[in-house]
């Protein structure tokens, strides 16, 4: 369609090339950094991600295209470009003790963690299968590394080849069918594949094969059921930050590229996908919930925890193809999901961050007495809970309502969704309210020792609690955001 | 005087949080600026309260005070509240009540202290409670319902006695459990009505021009079913009130009995008749049998507990039961026993749990068996404010309880509805359990007020009531007497409202 030679578009890519050029300088300060300075690579992450930030804010409201029409900026890219620019200076903020305190490969991490942020930021306006598939691999790739970086440590190295030998399988399935893809409708690029597909290839059982594989490739990176096993080992095995990096962008990065892919590519198919998602959304809430009620490791329980959430993010997928304002609302309300989800579970793990410096393995109880202890802290931890679990006045509310009310739009399969969903939230309140018991109800055997966490780590779970209730008040400052655009309009 | 007509209601409902953040955000030393903010603000609330009753037109039936501001744009919720003759009852109950409560916690807190803690959640909980009675808009009032769940949860959970985990977590879990389904059915409503609108007000237009199909009323009233009945709560939903309530500590008790349950009852006043006409006609028989199984069960309950709290507890299934049938005849004469039903009980149910709290505090037992009896002789004024309220709660004529047990059995009489036999049995099931509850109650007064002090009781000095306890109690027991004496305080405001409202069922 559009000839390759157009020149490309550098502001359209800015966010992108400010990110890259700053990951580059990392490495290469790292290595004039002596040994005990290694941290000072730190603030050049920081800063070049503030860089990413400012250059996304310069594109709001820019509808442009580059590298001729593979990669496209529209307020969805935007959205995503700030969201996980924020969401690079937040990880960098937790990792900064936890990685100056390990003393190891400081340089490597960071490096390696705007690496895999350079990934996700290439996502938002991927609308090509080769672009996708790009921006999902170095997305995972340092991923694996930053998992084993704590490599010691045996558990550290097994959640790394865990993650690597399940995500190698899945990219394999998934590039399979992006192959078969471009086999029957002759085109990578998502609009013509959606144009291809509402034709008589509609009915095409290859075509339908290859959708299916696709979403298997994607199911693996926001953790969904059957392919969610590899996430609780990784999250525990990996560094702290780590986890929360995965737990939060990693997942969020999949979750951009699927709504992409379905609602921009596939969405003539929907008929045939949203049932599979249907089941997959089910599995995967009830699955991470009911496994989650029996951790006694914060960690891990945040690991199902995030499946259950990722279950809850499916559901507006099995919604699709019934009419234009559910698909609409549908949409939206994952978007809107993400970013509340972002915030509340970004909260929770900075916490965990904090408190993994005085109990590496923090288990629930370590979390005893904490209202005693940091009241603030654990004022914030509650806040984070409760909005995890769904309850008002915080923001993850409004994530559920707007996924409930595109449900019961839907009628159907959604009202039914909607009630299997409702009944998690109340199953994942139990396992929730465990931290807030350990905090607040347990008896206090021992004396109140004061707890001192890193001032980052504090501002983080600060910031990120008043965004929390914030939106909770007044959640029309989130609900300007999730732009249904041309994008999902689809041709 | 329209600055005033606008913000008076708002201020009523978030003088209390802002006291709860003041409160949060003060650092103190002592333990008394915390005590002395809720005071003030809980205070400040009840004075607006009882000045909105001077401004109140009691001969219109519309809302008043209302305000309507955009709120989230996206569904078209907005911060809708108003309140009539129905919410103004139990929105002064709630803003008295919690005041009564910040006064008595002034002296009187459970362990293990932490005023400020305890006191910023107390607020908390009144925000969410008097905004529950006046929000006319479904997602404003999910909200102000939700809002009470975490501070009571942690009133129980931390300041509750020897069993308050379990008793928290369950009370959560149940009514969240409820609340959510009851969530859907407020986006159905959303979504089926033309043009969408969360708005109590404009709902109720739309039932009354173009109501919902039937078979999506059904439907919708089942999910709200949920939430109100676990809330309220009628039989067989009961199950976590009876280790709530004895679990909470008192302040928590008075609350949870004499506000949270009305809630449920409110709701189906509100919500779920007016909008749901159709299905309400449908859900009514079912709702009074339940009811109904509610009041037999509970005093047949009554009969058997050995914890005095239990026992009260259990009672206030009984009465809600009687509030319950008031609602299912769907008659004017019903709701308004029900909405009589609902101050009267929070009333003497709340004052009730404040004397068990004083009882235990002095006895170091809430066994009758361990009590002992001979109360009227060792602390003679507490052992007669025990047995008056008893009697009230009963429902000896003259007094509060009365007229709303015995204003629903009337109305069991002539229901609204067509299924009369079913409804006259209930009728007789109801009088049944009324002398079934006067035996329970003439049974514990005998066993912890009359009879002889026990030996082992007779040198232990046990303080009668003390003055802090006289503030908080002489309002509830003057209250007692004078609705009982002149029920017209509040069916006299209720009635148009109620009137309106059952416009739609008279047959």
């Amino acid at each position: 369609m559009i000839p390759a030679n157009l020149p490309i578009d550098f502001h359209a890519i800015a966010p992108q090339l400010v990110m890259a050029g700053t990951l580059f300088l990392v490495l290469i300060v790292d290595l004039f950094l002596p040994n005990d300075r290694k941290h000072a690579s730190m603030p050049v992450a920081f800063l070049g991600a503030t860089g990413a930030l400012i250059a996304s804010l310069t594109l709001i409201g820019a509808d442009r295209a580059t590298f001729g029409g593979s990669f496209v900026v529209d307020d969805f890219t935007v959205l995503f470009d700030v969201f996980f620019s924020l969401a690079a200076m937040t990880i960098l903020a937790l990792s900064y003790r936890y990685v100056r305190d390990g003393r190891t490969f400081q340089g490597e991490y960071y490096f390696l963690l705007l690496c895999s942020f350079l990934g996700a930021m290439t996502m938002g306006g991927s609308r090509d299968l080769l672009m996708l598939f790009i921006s999902l691999e170095l997305v995972s790739a340092p991923a694996f590394l930053l998992s084993g970086l704590r490599k010691s440590d045996p558990r550290s190295n097994e959640a790394a080849l865990k993650f690597f030998l399940i995500s190698v399988l899945s990219t394999a399935v998934m590039l399979y069918g992006m192959s078969l893809i471009y086999g029957v409708t002759g085109t990578t690029r998502l609009a013509g594949i959606s144009r291809a597909l509402a034709g008589p290839e509609a009915h095409s059982n290859l075509a339908l094969a290859a959708v299916l594989f696709v979403v298997a490739g994607f199911a693996f990176k926001v953790s969904a059921f059957p392919f969610q096993f590899w996430a609780p080992d990784t999250y525990e095995g990996a560094p702290v930050p780590v986890a929360a990096y995965l737990s939060v962008a990693s997942k969020a990065a999949g979750f951009v590229g699927l709504l992409q892919l379905m609602f921009a590519g596939f969405l003539p198919v929907a008929h045939f996908w949203a049932p599979i998602f249907a089941l997959l959304s089910l599995f995967t809430m009830f699955m991470g919930n009911l496994v989650a009620l029996q951790q006694r490791q914060v960690v891990r329980m945040l690991a199902y925890s995030s499946i259950a959430q990722a279950g809850y993010m499916l559901l507006p997928f099995a919604l699709a193809g019934s009419s234009a304002s559910v698909n609409r609302a549908a949409f939206s309300s994952v978007v809107l999901y993400i970013l509340i989800y972002a915030a509340m579970n970004l909260g929770t793990f900075a916490i965990v961050i904090g408190m993994s410096r005085e109990s590496p393995s923090v288990l629930i109880t370590d979390f005893s007495g904490l209202g005693r202890r940091f009241p603030a802290i654990a004022v914030a931890m509650a806040t984070f809970l409760v909005s995890l679990a769904g309850i008002p006045p915080t923001a993850g509310f409004w994530g559920k309502f707007f996924i409930f009310t595109a449900a019961i739009d839907r009628g159907g399969i959604g009202t039914w969704l909607a009630g299997a969903m409702v009944l998690n939230s109340v199953i994942s309140l139990v396992y929730y309210l465990a931290i807030v018991r350990a905090m607040w109800l347990d008896p206090i055997t021992e004396p109140v020792r004061p707890i001192r966490l890193p001032a980052l780590v504090t501002v983080v779970a600060m910031v990120a609690m008043v965004w929390v209730l914030l939106i909770g008040v007044f959640p029309d400052l989130a609900a300007h955001f999730p732009p249904f655009t041309v994008l999902a309009a689809g041709p | 005087m329209s600055g005033w007509d606008t913000w008076a209601l708002t201020l009523a409902v978030f003088l209390p949080a802002a006291g709860a953040v003041l409160i949060a955000v003060v650092p103190s030393k002592d333990d008394r600026t915390p005590r002395v903010l809720a005071l003030v603000f809980s205070g400040a609330a009840l004075a607006v309260g009882i000045a909105m009753l001077f401004g109140f037109d009691y001969g219109a039936a519309g809302f008043q005070f209302t305000v309507n501001a955009s709120w989230i744009s996206a569904i078209h919720a907005t911060y809708h509240i108003g309140t009539d003759g129905i919410s103004l009852p139990l929105l002064e109950l709630t803003l008295l009540l919690s005041f009564l409560c910040a006064v008595y916690s002034y002296r009187i807190l459970p362990s293990p202290g932490r005023p400020r803690a305890f006191l910023a959640l107390m607020l908390l909980l009144e925000t969410g409670m008097a905004g529950t009675f006046v929000a006319l808009d479904l997602i404003l009032f999910f909200v102000f319902w939700e809002l009470v769940l975490v501070p009571m949860y942690f009133m129980i959970g931390v300041w509750g006695s020897s069993n308050r985990q379990y008793a928290a977590i369950k009370f959560f879990l149940y009514t969240l459990f409820g609340s959510v389904f009851m969530l859907l059915g407020f986006i159905a409503m959303y979504v089926k009505s033309l043009p969408h609108t969360f708005d109590i007000v404009a709902l109720q237009h739309q039932a009354a021009v173009a109501p919902f199909a039937r078979n999506v009323q059904l439907l919708i009233f089942a999910g709200i079913f949920l939430g109100f009945a676990v809330k309220v709560p009628l039989w067989p939903f009961h199950t976590w009130l009876p280790d709530a309530h004895t679990e909470a500590p008192t302040v928590g008790s008075v609350l949870l009995a004499g506000i949270l349950l009305k809630m449920g009852g409110y709701g189906f006043i509100r919500i779920a008749l007016p909008i749901l006409p159709d299905a309400a006609k449908v859900w009514a028989p079912i709702i009074a049998i339940l009811a109904t199984i509610a009041i037999v069960y509970a005093a047949l309950a009554c009969l058997a507990q050995s914890d005095l709290k239990r026992l009260i507890a259990f009672s206030s299934v009984g009465h809600m039961g009687f509030v319950m049938l008031g609602i299912a005849t769907l008659s004017a004469v019903g709701i308004n026993a029900a909405i009589f039903g609902m101050v009267a009980h929070g009333i003497i149910t709340g004052m009730l749990f404040f004397e068990i709290g004083s009882i235990y505090d002095r006895y170091h037992t809430r066994q009758i068996a361990e009590l002992g009896g001979g109360m009227l002789l060792k602390v003679p004024l507490l052992g007669f404010v025990f047995a008056f309220t008893a009697i009230a709660s009963m429902g000896l004529p003259g007094l509060a309880g009365f007229w709303g047990e015995v204003l629903s059995l009337f109305s069991a009489y002539a229901p609204a509805s067509e299924h009369i036999a079913l409804f006259r049995t209930l009728m007789v099931f109801g009088g049944i359990g009324t002398i079934l509850t006067a035996g329970y109650i003439l049974w514990t007064i005998q066993r912890v007020a009359m009879g002889t002090v026990p030996q082992a009781r007779v040198d232990e000095p046990v303080a009668d009531v003390t003055r802090i306890e006289w503030l908080a109690w002489v309002p509830m027991l003057a209250g007692i007497l004078i609705l009982g004496l002149i029920p017209r305080l509040v069916t006299g405001v209720t009635n148009d409202a109620v009137t309106v409202l059952t416009r739609v069922f008279i047959r």
